[in-house]
């Protein structure tokens, strides 16, 4: 059941952290991830965080999205 | 109108056109065959038709990356035989709950005044096992490495803790093992593989060098979203063109190279490799997990002795073949016919992450 | 005998189950056609037609975000009217309620019925109360059964042709969210409000306005999905939806998302799905943009030639699946 969803961090208690998507809230265990941060968007799966989200590398992979993108476009306009 | 972060952009529509016509281009051999091994990617590439995004020539198809439905029957037994023992109570995940093992399946069982209770989390088994001290909780512990670290949290918890009563049945299968296997029947012929996303989260790239090295099938890391998994066919299809055979992550969000080390300690302390059944597939050397001797107290086939039935495999299941890519859910005869989400004969159409349940729900009779 | 619960000789006939039915019942729902509480009530109807329905409400828990089982039994019967094209007029009412039941839940309940049937202007004419012994049903069970009038509407039951629109009031999913993080056995806490309403204001708005409206339903129990798959079963045309034109509220999508649902499947209790002739679509909308349950609403999708008898979504990403029936096991006791 790996569902991906990124949640934010809102508290962190020990172990524990209080995580929201959306406004639905839910408490995780991030012994995975002790490192992570307020504000921080970690994965959850069955009740545990599993890895922090790196925004800037999610943020570099839409612009790797966007440059094939515009390769394509550029192809596709090439006088044949 | 739908904000959420770090998914909404990369299920844009205009971006995953270009990026299908990228892949149109650039695959230029007859057959390209691309294996996922995971069922959140089976459901995606269903959910968003992918497939019909690409060109006639590539052929994706799904292997067996539903933890559920390689589950081998005897498990399954067990573990309801668990639920009619007096003072146990066995705690599983929603899935495992409609399978059909040998002659009924746990939900079932419970009809029958077993006791079962479906959780979302290991540690909410943990916290009844807390509040229970006179019955042993029982929890089965199925899943891949993206599950098998929580286990370890929450056995840790509960030596901590000294609970005596939690107990697991460890049913826990490593996906790599399961991929060498697949690449060694020549029946497949898989020319690349889309890897777990979240497994590769835990384990890193490393675990997959010896299919791109000693094998030549390159592999890609991809994650859930409609354009991460455009993009990782690209990736595929780029190398396969080139005649290059190496392990990429497109994953770059979440998965680290190196995997997560804290996970990776926890597998190390609490489990060891052991060789394990996988349904279709056969024995697989050192493809499931097992306790550790020290915390062997807490494994409930040891713990808890049951009278087993005999194991019986469903005539005319074709799941072994279903979950090594062989066959797609249309042709197995049963399918739709005698095995229907109401009435499953095999797991693969109970599952949420199941092949045949994927391709019923999104794709139909 | 204890004065604060429900006991078994409360339903028994007697002097105990008069008590009960003058003082929580009669009181509540007062009107003419129930006071004289015969065998049964005796009313008049002007129109030729009626709409005649019944459902049974098991709804777990009996109280969820913003909404209750008696609520619920008043408006989902009352929608199921309205969705005909029929003026909600009478209810009927049938009680099973558990030994122990607190009288104060029970009064708590009813109440509530009483205000949503005022708000609609339906009367309760008529009902039953049966006890069981305890453990023999989870609190109170209802049972409601509604008499509406046909409006005069020509265009209503004719035949879908391909390019015929589909639309939706609103967002969907929230009763679903709402019913099943009410359990409590969740560990998520989830800010959604069960969209419980009555519709007949939706409705009798459309009907003034002349829209050509051929079908509608409200999505209660398997939702919009199974809705639509019931308008093409055996038909010789399909459905195509747009999946980035259902409107949903963030926090259901986040739910669903997370806990592994779609919002397509979900009950909704305050909603229409209807079917419009080619060209009407963006009237209806904005006709029901002009009430406050229907500010969202949307066009979601058209007729198709083919294939016949299926549901397709047309995905965010261009591809395209299909929307079977509801399979599997869904949500228990979510209505």
């Amino acid at each position: 059941m790996c569902l991906a969803v990124p949640m934010r961090v809102e508290e962190i208690n020990g172990s524990r952290a209080k995580v929201d998507s959306a406004g639905v809230k839910v408490e995780v265990d991030i012994s995975m991830t002790p490192e992570v941060k307020i504000g921080e968007y970690v994965i959850v799966h069955a009740g545990f965080a599993i890895e922090v989200l790196k925004p800037e590398e999610a943020e570099e992979t839409l612009r790797l999205f966007r440059e094939i993108a515009e390769l394509a476009e550029g192809e596709s306009n090439e006088v044949p | 109108m739908r904000v959420m972060k770090f998914l909404e952009e990369f299920r844009d529509l205009d971006l995953a056109k270009k990026l299908a016509q990228k892949i149109r281009e650039t695959a230029r051999k007859d057959k390209i065959t691309l294996m996922e091994v995971c069922g959140t990617h089976t459901m995606a590439i269903h959910k968003f038709g992918i497939r019909g995004l690409l060109p006639e020539n590539i052929r994706l198809i799904s292997g067996p990356g539903c933890p559920v439905c390689v589950t081998p029957n005897q498990y399954l037994d067990r573990a309801i035989s668990f639920s009619f023992k007096e003072n146990v109570l066995v705690t599983t995940f929603g899935d495992m709950l409609r399978v059909p093992g040998s002659s009924m399946s746990l939900e079932l069982a419970r009809a029958q005044g077993g006791k079962v209770k479906m959780v979302y989390s290991p540690l909410e088994a943990l916290k009844l096992a807390r509040e229970n001290p006179e019955i042993k909780v029982v929890f089965l512990a199925v899943g891949f490495e993206t599950t098998s670290p929580g286990i370890c949290v929450t056995v840790a918890q509960a030596e901590k803790e000294k609970l005596k009563n939690f107990l697991v049945l460890v049913g826990h299968k490593l996906i790599p093992p399961a991929m060498e296997a697949l690449v060694k029947d020549k029946r497949i012929g898989v020319n690349g593989f889309i890897c777990p996303a979240h497994v590769s989260t835990i384990i890193g790239l490393a675990p997959y060098q010896f299919l791109a090295r000693d094998y030549g099938i390159p592999c890609v890391v991809a994650g859930f979203e409609p354009l991460d998994i455009l993009q990782g066919i690209w990736m595929l299809v780029e190398m396969i063109e080139a005649g290059e055979a190496k392990v990429k992550n497109q994953y770059q969000r979440v998965a680290r190279e190196s995997g997560n080390k804290n996970a990776q300690r926890l597998l190390e302390k609490f489990f060891e490799p052991v060789d394990s059944e996988w349904r279709g597939l056969g024995v697989i050397p050192k493809s499931g997990y097992k306790l550790k001797e020290e915390f062997s107290h807490r494994e409930a086939e040891k713990m808890i002795p049951v009278k087993v039935e005999e194991t019986r495999e469903h005539k005319g299941c074709r799941c072994g073949e279903v979950l090594q890519g062989l066959i797609e859910p249309k042709d197995c005869p049963l399918y739709g016919k005698v095995c229907t989400p109401e009435s499953p004969v095999g797991p693969c159409m109970v599952s949420s992450e199941g092949s045949c349940s994927a391709y019923y729900k999104y794709v139909g009779i | 005998m204890n004065k604060n619960r429900i006991v078994l000789a409360h339903g028994d006939g007697g002097r105990l189950s008069r008590n009960l039915i003058e003082e929580i019942f009669a009181k509540a729902f007062a009107n003419p056609e129930l006071a004289p509480l015969a065998d049964s009530a005796l009313l008049a109807l002007t129109g030729k037609r009626i709409a005649f329905t019944t459902d049974s409400y098991t709804v777990k828990p009996i109280f969820f975000p913003e909404s209750d089982i008696g609520k619920l039994a008043v408006f989902g019967t009352v929608n199921d009217l309205s969705v005909m094209g029929a003026r909600p007029l009478y209810l009927s009412c049938g009680f099973i309620l558990e030994e122990g039941l607190e009288i104060e839940v029970l009064k708590r309940i009813v109440d509530s019925m009483k205000s949503a049937s005022e708000m609609v202007g339906v009367k309760l004419v008529t009902g039953d109360t049966k006890v069981v012994e305890k453990g023999s049903a989870d609190k109170i069970f209802i049972n409601t059964s509604g008499i509406g009038e046909l409006l005069n509407w020509r265009t209503m039951g004719k035949a879908p042709e391909p390019g015929d629109e589909i639309l939706i009031s609103g967002t969907i999913g929230e009763h679903g969210i709402a019913v099943l993080c009410a359990r409590g056995e969740l560990e998520l806490k989830i800010p959604v409000k069960s969209d419980c309403a009555p519709v007949w204001e939706l409705v009798s708005m459309l009907y003034q306005e002349k829209v050509n409206v051929k079908w509608m339903r409200d999505p209660t129990r398997g939702g919009v999905a199974t809705c639509l798959n019931e308008l093409v079963l055996g038909q010789g045309f399909g459905v195509m939806i747009g999946e980035d034109k259902i409107p949903v509220l963030d926090s259901v999508d986040s739910a669903c998302e997370i806990l592994g649902l779609d919002p397509l499947y979900l009950a909704n209790e305050g909603k229409i799905l209807c079917l419009v002739k080619k060209g009407e679509a963006e009237r209806a909308r904005e006709i029901m943009r002009k009430s406050q349950l229907g500010k969202k609403a949307e066009i979601i999708g058209e007729v198709i030639s083919e294939p016949a008898g299926k549901v397709l979504v047309r995905t965010k990403v261009g591809g395209t699946r299909v929307l079977g029936m509801l399979a599997g096991a869904p949500l228990p006791r979510i209505c």
